[in-house]
């Protein structure tokens, strides 16, 4: 076992305010917020991961870890305490680099679609590569979004999701310190 | 060169050090080798734990209450510390956690196990001797019930 990192200097207040941040993410879908204020992560976890990870994941919630993620798995165990499970079906929130296929995740049900999963991709950057245009609640005008890291038919297999709802995914992107959130409640087109 | 401590061996000091006052605690560091230099990796930070008891004759548990506590981990070199300790004294759970990471150092441990952990331990022995020793001599023995029992 190796911790070598500690986690938020004042776990209190900067997960309240990674809550914040990451709230207001959920609701006005295409800003990008800061996360993650002098917090140093295991590689290769980027900042922002991880201060999600300590702020919305804990023992009740079962974490799926992409094999590339193995490394930190220690300072997660230790930090987070979340019991880290294989098959990705069981799991509430999704640690991973390449966007899973969303229709083997637990998309909630009619009755508690808040029972859903949470992926936490962790993409290369959050301005310029792949543009897209964001509308639906939240949004007065479609909003646009840059994203370098995701798969090219994203928009097709976010549409699959989007028609799920009040089911489906919510996705939580994260490059460096940066987060910005796609609800499932997003009608997204290709954009730019 | 030692062998890695074994976890009994790390139990018995960890408990040692989870039972010292700050004071004793300060005092007897005092005495050993300074402690390596740290970083803290996780509190000191003060929650609750559940106490639990046996009782009835057949031991059933129960809980007894909650009681406070403070955690703290640190990393000194390439050793972790843990300690928990009872209480809200975030320096002296600071404290055995570093003293836990530099007994795990091969350099450091027998110095620190005669200098720290044995008066310690002597102590805290002395102490619950006497204590035993003042509860023994109210115990009223109930003669029938005794024999009953057999």
């Amino acid at each position: 076992m190796s911790i070598d990192l500690p986690g938020f200097a004042a776990p209190v207040t900067d997960a309240q305010a990674c809550f914040r941040a990451l709230l207001d993410a959920m609701a006005r879908p295409g800003r990008v917020h800061d996360v993650a204020a002098g917090l140093t992560a295991p590689a290769p976890l980027v900042p922002a991961t991880a201060a999600v990870l300590l702020t919305f994941v804990d023992a009740e919630t079962p974490l799926w870890l992409a094999p590339e993620f193995a490394p930190a798995r220690d300072w997660i165990d230790f930090h987070c305490g979340a019991p880290v499970v294989t098959d990705i079906g069981a799991a509430s929130f999704v640690v991973c680099d390449a966007l899973p296929d969303l229709a083997t995740l637990d998309a909630g049900t009619d009755e508690s679609p808040d029972a859903s999963a949470t992926v936490i991709l962790q993409v290369h950057g959050l301005t310029g590569g792949r543009g897209l245009r964001l509308d639906g609640p939240g949004l007065r005008e479609p909003a646009d979004l840059a994203v370098d890291g995701l798969p090219d038919d994203f928009v097709a297999r976010w549409a699959a999701n989007h028609a799920l709802f009040p089911r489906g995914i919510d996705l939580i992107l994260a490059a460096g310190h940066e987060v910005a959130a796609l609800p499932r409640s997003l009608r997204i087109a290709e954009g730019m | 060169m030692m062998s890695p401590p074994t976890t009994a061996e790390r139990q018995r000091w960890m408990a040692v050090l989870a039972r010292a006052s700050a004071a004793d605690l300060a005092e007897r560091i005092a005495e050993g080798p300074a402690l390596p230099d740290f970083v803290r990796l996780r509190g000191p930070e003060v929650g609750l734990v559940m106490m639990r008891g046996r009782a009835g004759g057949g031991g059933a548990p129960f809980n007894l209450g909650e009681i406070t506590v403070t955690r703290c981990t640190v990393r000194a070199g390439a050793q972790t510390g843990h300690a928990t300790v009872t209480g809200r004294d975030a320096e002296r759970a600071e404290l055995a956690a570093r003293v836990d990471a530099a007994l795990q150092d091969p350099i450091l441990h027998d110095t620190l196990q005669t200098r720290v952990i044995a008066p310690l331990a002597e102590a805290q022995a002395a102490a619950r001797e006497t204590k035993a020793r003042h509860a023994a001599a109210t115990q009223v023995k109930f003669f029938t019930m005794s024999t009953m029992r057999t």
